[in-house]
């Protein structure tokens, strides 16, 4: 079990994540193409400047309106994705199987923010089971891929605290990582992707065809 | 599931309709628009969309009916085309009803949910797809089906005949020249500076205000004319009953026209809708990039006179005034801080209104839903309390409303909510308040 998620289902994961998102974004173009009135109105300038006030903390006015929320989206998608790449754990992995490593910072630090990525996904779930609004537009799917977005970090604290058997907590955060890294192109978890396309259309359409503004 | 009020309405346009539907019909017209009228957006937006909720806050039917999720945009989405993917247009009649009852009365298509959503889909257009669905499907209200079919029959938005058409700015021209010596309305003039266009409601219930841009034209010197023929309205139901194809019609005609009397731009009177499908929808239904010649707002154009100081302010206005921000003026076309300036410069007593500029809320009577008739309108003011919030909370007498749906929703809104307020179009008030050379004062006979 182990040597399998260790070696062969890195490859699998690794594999369809990437080459599912090129098959996604790809399509997506051609599908952009067939739409027509796309690409021609998409503006390098005012696509970047939309984009830019919605990864800026409070750059865009709901953001203002929603401080709470602003702040705990931001801390769990920053922590989630930089834990995976700066985690020791997994850089010395990384070191092992080709030889390349980066900087880490000291594992207290990526305990601190897995459990920051784990904490603010909680309330994102009970944001979706609290709120009436939320709630009436969620199904199963939406629960569903926040506890599998979560999964791999929990086990991993488990690992890593050694709750429960270590052995069995390492190949569930494997097989967990590697289903959510699947998951991504072929999920509304590929916002991911797309966000920076939708964004930059609709500032496009906001500010360079209608001189206005749209954050 | 869903027991509100408005499930009750009764629309013959809906109800009538719908039972010539069949499943088959049904689902050949949704595979249809969605494989051959939609591609990218559609696509990306349903499956971008992580059904955050977010938007919620952005709309003025959500806020207004306390929070009610059926009215959320994502829940409108959820409830048409969601649902429509999902059993991929296996759908019954009564599904077909209820998704009329949301795109067409529920919804503005203003965009102000884009602005709240982080990753900027455009709810307006998933509501304009579903609403293309009804219309293929011959399920629309009737008021607005009717108002298109005026639209197919005489290419202007109210049954308005040619030659009622030319009586009508003939006898603004009388009107006007009483007050203004020379004031003319020029007709078929080849070669004009300016072609104004206007909605087709104003020659037929509000002529007063081509009388006004008689009187505007003349004191500002401007080379203007006017189509006698079919093409002269700017206004576009069709686009929001979903039948694209007469809306194409429409703008295609309107264009030519403009172009076959040789004018540089087309100055256009007070409306919101009319910019949009002039500007954007039409072209693109067409296949144009851009439209052919430049069309300038009423706002724009007010601003160009007042700044330029073609036209002067001899008194200001007095009264205690606030104003509208029409969506398809505003975020639709950034004229939020010109439309300021004008009111500014005309008027001493303004109140501004909060959420102001790309974040007014809408007036719950664009995007064809005041077009939906008496049986909707309860349902509209319902889904506009904050409005009547909005400009309660300002203080002032008169709402400045830049936008024919505007002012007339604002209206229903003051008098549905009792605000004792009263509506006004930019230009009533420039009348009153423009400076008129002495040369040009018609003598009191």
């Amino acid at each position: 079990m182990y040597d399998f998620a260790r070696g062969p289902l890195v490859w699998i994961a690794l594999a369809v994540f990437i080459l599912g998102s090129i098959y996604r974004l790809v399509s997506m173009y051609f599908l952009a193409r067939k739409d027509k009135v796309v690409i021609p109105y998409m503006n390098l300038k005012y696509g970047a400047r939309s984009i830019m006030h919605w990864v800026v903390p409070f750059a865009a006015k709901n953001m203002r309106m929603r401080p709470f929320f602003t702040v705990l989206s931001f801390l769990f998608h920053i922590c989630l994705i930089m834990t995976p790449i700066v985690a020791l754990g997994h850089v010395m992995l990384w070191d092992e199987s080709w030889g390349i490593s980066w900087w880490s910072p000291p594992e207290q630090i990526t305990n601190i923010m897995t459990i920051i990525v784990v904490v603010t996904g909680l309330f994102f779930i009970l944001r979706r089971l609290a709120d009436p609004t939320v709630r009436y537009v969620s199904s199963i799917k939406e629960y569903l891929l926040l506890i599998l977005v979560l999964a791999p970090f929990v086990t991993a604290l488990m690992a890593y605290y050694q709750v429960f058997d270590y052995n069995v907590m390492i190949i569930i955060h494997m097989w967990t990582g590697a289903l959510w890294l699947m998951a991504i192109p072929f999920t509304w978890l590929s916002h991911m992707l797309f966000f920076p396309l939708t964004r930059a259309y609709m500032g496009s359409e906001f500010g360079f065809v209608r001189h206005s503004r749209d954050w | 599931m869903d027991n509100r009020p408005e499930k009750d309405v009764i629309d013959v346009g809906l109800d009538e309709t719908i039972k010539k539907l069949t499943p088959e019909r049904i689902e050949r017209v949704v595979r249809h628009v969605f494989d051959r009228e939609n591609a990218a957006r559609l696509k990306a937006f349903t499956e971008t969309c992580v059904h955050c909720g977010l938007c919620a806050e952005a709309c003025h039917t959500y806020n207004s009916r306390d929070n009610d999720p059926w009215f959320a945009p994502v829940s409108k989405v959820k409830n048409t085309i969601w649902e429509l993917l999902r059993r991929k247009g296996r759908v019954d009649a009564e599904f077909i009803r209820r998704m009329a009852r949301i795109a067409f009365t529920e919804c503005n298509v203003c965009r102000r949910c884009s602005m709240y959503c982080p990753f900027g889909i455009d709810i307006a257009y998933l509501m304009m797809t579903a609403r293309r669905i009804c219309s293929l499907l011959g399920v629309v209200p009737q008021y607005l089906q009717d108002t298109t079919n005026s639209h197919a029959t005489t290419l202007n938005q109210m049954w308005v005949a040619q030659d009622e058409w030319i009586d009508t700015l003939q006898w603004q021209e009388e009107e006007a020249s009483a007050e203004i010596k020379g004031a003319r309305i020029p007709l078929e003039k080849e070669g004009a500076e300016v072609m104004y266009s206007v909605i087709a409601p104003e020659p037929k219930i509000l002529a007063q205000l081509l009388g006004n841009m008689a009187m505007i034209m003349r004191v500002a010197g401007i080379d203007w004319t006017m189509p006698a023929t079919d093409g002269w309205d700017n206004s576009n139901m069709a686009m929001y009953s979903g039948d694209f194809e007469v809306m194409g019609r429409v703008e295609r005609l309107h264009w030519e026209t403009a172009a076959r009397l040789k004018v540089k731009k087309v100055v256009m009177g007070e409306c919101g809708h009319a910019f949009r499908g002039a500007v954007y929808d039409g072209p693109r239904w067409l296949g144009w990039k851009y439209p052919p010649i430049t069309m300038v707002h009423a706002i724009e154009f007010y601003y160009d006179l007042l700044s330029s100081g073609r036209i002067r302010i001899r008194e200001k206005f007095k009264e205690h005034v606030t104003l509208q921000d029409p969506c398809n003026t505003v975020r639709g076309r950034g004229l939020g801080g010109k439309l300021r300036y004008v009111v500014d410069a005309m008027c001493e007593n303004f109140t501004d209104v909060t959420p102001r500029l790309e974040h007014n809320y809408c007036c719950m009577a664009g995007g064809g839903t005041i077009n939906c008739g008496p049986p909707w309108k309860r349902s509209r003011m319902l889904s506009n309390r904050v409005k009547a919030e909005q400009l309660q909370a300002t203080g002032a007498d008169i709402v400045i409303t830049p936008c024919h749906n505007c002012h007339s929703g604002i209206e229903d809104i003051i008098g549905f909510y009792k605000l004792g307020m009263h509506v006004k179009f930019l230009s009533e008030i420039m009348v009153e308040v423009m400076e008129v050379p002495e040369e040009l004062k018609a003598s009191q006979g």
